[in-house]
């Protein structure tokens, strides 16, 4: 029986960096082996959601949403557009513990396993702690060292801020950094005041966000008042500390692991020893 | 499968037991011994050396059908595909052979270019460029190997601009996709135009699933939900002028099938496109947000004085920035209407210090 991944993602009308995530990561699970067959498809870019899964050659198929939270994409318009027939309940979370269910689409004759998305894996703690360790150049980072976990945020969702909680409490209990704090771009307490939550002189910044855009780019660092000349200096000294600001943490190609194992824990036939490689991410400059 | 790589005369040896019956070839064993037959030869009671005569003698036949039963991929759509790329409904076997064996033969899919060309055993390798690169040399141009590349290519044009819509009529030049297997060649041509050739091959089949405007807009939700709101049987004319503005051929090459709803056509006809649409894209329900809300105004009426010319200056800024023509027009060339200087000149003479034009307040919201 065959099985195909097909990596499901927001993309945009305006910003061609949008996909580039979804496409890397393909790329990648491509390159491993772990499936033949891999995809993607998007709501604002092409393949559509509408058309994605009759694209796929597999009868089995492990959908994996390139989102950072539950919530309206996952649980209403990935689902409607692929044409599942998903009740919410199936998936039995509280917000961030959507694992898998297994469902079939009305317009072709596949076996879809629908899994939650990649921002409240269990894993995805990792790729933080990873992306802290990239942007500092410090593979050991984290004593006398802040990190600041930074969503979006919206007052619409509460299920958007629980994922950067959820991950910004795990990476507190492991004691690796001297203090964690989960802030946000719409809601209190707010990134702005970044400075304020802090003691530590050195403060990591990591937003989880998919992909490097606007909010990313150009909000946050305008934000925390630490972009510079259409970009950001990496660390930007700011109030007394050093800010090291991560950029989108989609872009890290760790990720790429963290969909194989949605994947995987759905019951796909990788290996779990097969892990992407990934490739030495530079130090983020910004520019 | 392709590993066995069995020679043409050892396949249909064993294929001859199922019986072959393949674009004219037909091959069987009874207990006499093999039958061979072709549209204007056949061959009884062979034995398996004289079966490797006859398969000699008509090879095309025969490493025609092992190639779209042994290498081409088997996913019914890239089948098809590869099949219509090669005329195969309506060339003989041994037509084909001769045609891909000499200069190939190439279709356009989209702005894609796709040529089938014959190698050894009867395979087929594939090339793909922008159908004005068809005659270009290779050397001018660059070449891709991998596939996958494509849906990277074609996310900006040749001004490097972002290209939401895979099937704009702007797929940049200057690539050469070379040397491609089949199933590579199917891979790449999705990565150009996602999604076209399962589509098209529905169609070909009947089994389009259009989902009408109707349909589409009703099961819109979040931001996009206002766009319901626009369809409270009131008619059907904005959709007319949605379809105008969005699926002509001059803005997307797919050629849209979907109507205002099952019963109810749309004026605008669905342009020439080789791949069918089933239902509003992504950007025209994006635009048809917009629209809601732009619709929801009431007229109010204006009064201002023009001159014929410059009434008929705006008429022609409106279609040149419609048509993507604005950009074109040259600087010096006053006598065209969307001449950079005249509309300065125009806006210099008629809009006040806020931009009103003529003077006159657009006061939205009195």
């Amino acid at each position: 029986m065959s099985e195909a991944l097909l990596v499901v993602a927001h993309g945009s009308h305006l910003n061609p960096r949008s996909s580039t995530p979804a496409q890397d990561h393909a790329d990648a699970i491509r390159a491993s082996g772990a499936f033949d067959e891999v995809r993607e498809a998007y709501w604002k870019e092409e393949p559509s959601f509408r058309n994605a899964l009759r694209t796929v050659a597999a009868d089995e198929v492990y959908v994996v949403p390139l989102f950072v939270s539950e919530g309206y994409f996952t649980e209403e318009v990935i689902p409607r557009e692929l044409r599942l027939d998903f009740d919410v309940a199936d998936w039995e979370s509280d917000g961030t513990s959507a694992d898998s269910v297994t469902l079939r689409p009305a317009d072709v004759d596949k076996a879809v396993h629908y899994c939650g998305p990649v921002g409240t894996h269990d894993a995805m703690t990792d790729v933080i702690v990873r992306r802290a360790e990239t942007v500092t150049g410090d593979p050991d980072v984290g004593d006398g060292v802040g990190l600041a976990v930074v969503g979006h945020g919206t007052k619409r969702n509460e299920n958007s801020a629980k994922a950067i909680e959820y991950h910004a409490g795990r990476i507190r209990d492991g004691g690796r950094f001297a203090e964690v704090r989960a802030l946000f771009m719409d809601e209190e307490p707010e990134v702005d005041d970044v400075t304020d939550h802090f003691e530590s002189e050195d403060i990591v910044v990591v937003p989880l966000f998919i992909a490097d855009g606007y909010h990313t780019q150009e909000d946050i660092p305008e934000d925390m008042g630490i972009a510079d000349d259409g970009g950001y200096p990496v660390p930007a000294r700011l109030d007394g500390h050093d800010v090291w600001y991560a950029g989108a943490i989609g872009t890290e190609p760790l990720m790429a692991d963290v969909v194989l194992e949605r994947a995987a824990d759905a019951g796909a036939d990788v290996d779990v020893d097969v892990r992407i490689t990934p490739p030495t991410t530079a130090v983020a400059d910004g520019d | 499968m392709a590993d066995a790589d069995p020679t043409p005369a050892d396949a249909v040896r064993v294929a001859a037991a199922d019986g072959v019956d393949f674009d004219g070839l037909e091959v069987t064993r009874g207990p006499d011994g093999f039958r061979v037959a072709v549209p204007d030869a056949s061959y009884d009671g062979l034995s398996a050396a004289a079966l490797d005569d006859v398969v000699d003698r008509h090879r095309a036949h025969v490493e025609n059908w092992l190639f779209w039963h042994q290498h081409a991929p088997q996913h019914d759509p890239d089948w098809a595909f590869l099949r219509w790329v090669e005329r195969a409904d309506d060339l003989s076997a041994p037509e084909r052979h001769a045609r891909l064996g000499g200069d190939g033969v190439t279709r356009e899919w989209g702005q894609a270019a796709v040529t089938a060309r014959l190698t050894e055993g009867g395979r087929r390798r594939y090339e793909l460029r922008h159908v004005d690169d068809v005659d270009a040399d290779r050397e001018a141009l660059t070449v891709h190997t991998d596939p996958h590349e494509a849906r990277r290519l074609r996310k900006t044009d040749d001004d490097g601009d972002y290209r939401p819509l895979s099937t704009a009529p702007t797929l940049p030049h200057g690539w050469v996709f070379a040397d491609l297997d089949p199933a590579a060649a199917v891979r790449a041509v999705d990565g150009l135009y996602p999604a076209t050739l399962v589509n098209w091959h529905r169609e070909r089949e009947g089994e389009l699933d259009v989902t009408h405007w109707h349909e589409a807009v009703s099961r819109q939700t979040g931001i996009y939900g206002v766009v319901e709101t626009w369809d409270r049987g009131e008619g059907h004319e904005h959709v007319n002028w949605v379809a105008e503005a969005c699926c002509d051929d001059s803005q997307c090459l797919k050629r849209r099938e979907w109507e205002y709803d099952d019963g109810t056509a749309l004026t605008p006809d669905g342009g020439s496109g080789v791949f069918p649409c089933r239902e509003p894209c992504s950007l025209v329900i994006a635009a048809a947000r917009k629209w809601t809300r732009l619709e929801a105004e009431r007229s109010r009426t204006y009064e201002f004085e023009l001159t014929p010319s410059e009434k008929e200056q705006i008429e022609t800024l409106i279609d040149a920035v419609a048509d993507g023509r604005a950009g074109e027009v040259r600087d010096a060339d006053t006598s065209d209407g969307a001449n950079r200087y005249r509309a300065r000149y125009l806006r210099a003479k008629l809009f006040d210090d806020e931009g009103n034009l003529g003077g006159v307040p657009t006061d939205a919201d009195g």
